[in-house]
């Protein structure tokens, strides 16, 4: 169909996510997730592997990135997926000065100051 | 490829901490030691800097001195080439992977902020999206040994919307000029701010940061009816 492919790298990511292009909702490079009490089986290697490190805590995209060495756009694809079988999930607020701010602006003003 | 500048041990093997049950995880399926620590349980939010400019102005040199912790992530960015590929003539497109750094810091107990070096130059373009979509706002790095190649990056945060303040990363041998001098060279808007800072002096960062929420916050405002 297609002429000769001279940058095998234009189709890994591809077929790294199971044929998506496009995250199949709002996840972001600092869109924070942790894993939810799902099985891993099932599941292709690499979001395999994205699933099993979230295990270990609270992450956000780019960090898992990092940590495993795939391509940040990969791992958003990934990670959407994840959320969107339940695998993966916004991690829980606990309290309610916890809850999202209004302002947030304000929050890493204050934050900033606090630090300066 | 991950780089933690603290010796935290973090907690390594976190994959292998798990809560028991019957899906215990093959010996592949061990989560691998990040080389960094996860986030505390209590954070629950995030927001996100850009740190730009061109090509060597510092932005790695701030996210350094302002983050804990910087982090090195890959991202694949796909162009249209020059030429066409084959008789059928298809463009060409060509994959590059590009190293990109961020750090993130913990500003309060349930929220972090990353900052992500995000390079400039026109060629980035394709990054960009992914960078800015969801930014609060970007700190522009500029030399004024240069200010020439600050353009791109002036271009590319109209393009995306960004809202955005300029800070002068004075470099040693760099003559001071006037900042309206400087302003009028970059064409920046009167409102939009320009400091000075050194990328290697955590103080003058952090100061440079928070001049950039207090704009960021104070045209939030204004735009409420
Ligand atoms: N004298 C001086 N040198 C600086 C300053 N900031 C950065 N440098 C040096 O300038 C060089 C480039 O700094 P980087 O922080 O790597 O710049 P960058 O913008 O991340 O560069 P790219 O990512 O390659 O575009 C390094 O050798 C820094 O040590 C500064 O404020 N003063
Ligand atoms: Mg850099």
């Amino acid at each position: 169909m297609s002429g000769p492919r001279r940058d095998p790298d234009v189709v890994r990511p591809y077929v790294r996510t199971g044929g998506r292009s496009r995250p199949s909702r709002d996840v972001r490079l600092e869109t924070l997730v942790i894993a939810a009490d799902s099985p891993l089986q099932g599941l292709e290697p690499d979001a395999r592997r994205v699933f099993a490190v979230c295990r270990g805590g609270v992450l956000a995209v780019a960090e898992i990135a990092a940590g495993l060495e795939l391509p940040a756009s990969v791992v958003r694809i990934l990670v959407s997926g994840l959320m969107d079988s339940g695998h993966l999930a916004a991690p829980v607020r606990r309290s309610r000065a916890d809850a999202p701010t209004t302002d947030l602006l304000k929050e890493v003003l204050h934050g900033l100051r606090s630090i300066a | 490829m991950a780089s933690a500048p603290s010796p935290d041990p973090g907690p390594s093997g976190g994959g292998t901490a798990l809560s028991g049950g019957t899906d215990l995880p093959g010996p592949h399926d061990t989560a691998p030691d990040l080389g960094f620590e996860y986030h505390p349980p209590t954070v629950t939010r995030s927001a996100k800097l850009l740190i730009t400019g061109p090509f060597g102005v510092g932005k790695t040199t701030l996210v350094g001195a302002v983050a804990p912790l910087v982090l090195r992530m890959d991202e694949s960015m796909t162009e249209a080439s020059v030429g066409v590929d084959d008789l059928r003539g298809t463009p060409q497109k060509t994959t590059t992977t590009v190293a990109m750094d961020f750090g993130r810091l913990h500003l309060n107990e349930s929220l972090v902020l990353y900052l992500f070096g995000t390079p400039g130059q026109a060629r980035f373009r394709p990054l960009w999206e992914g960078l800015a979509d969801g930014a609060l706002g970007a700190l522009v790095l500029v030399d004024t040994r240069d200010l020439d190649h600050s353009h791109d990056v002036l271009d590319l945060l109209e393009e995306y919307g960004t809202p955005y303040a300029v800070a002068i990363n004075r470099f040693d041998d760099a003559v001071e000029y006037p900042l309206d001098e400087v302003r009028q060279a970059l064409d920046l808007d009167g409102s939009t701010p320009l400091t000075v800072c050194d990328a290697r002096d955590r103080d003058s960062c952090v100061r440079a940061l928070i001049t950039l929420v207090e704009y960021l916050s104070a045209r939030q405002l204004e735009s409420r009816p």
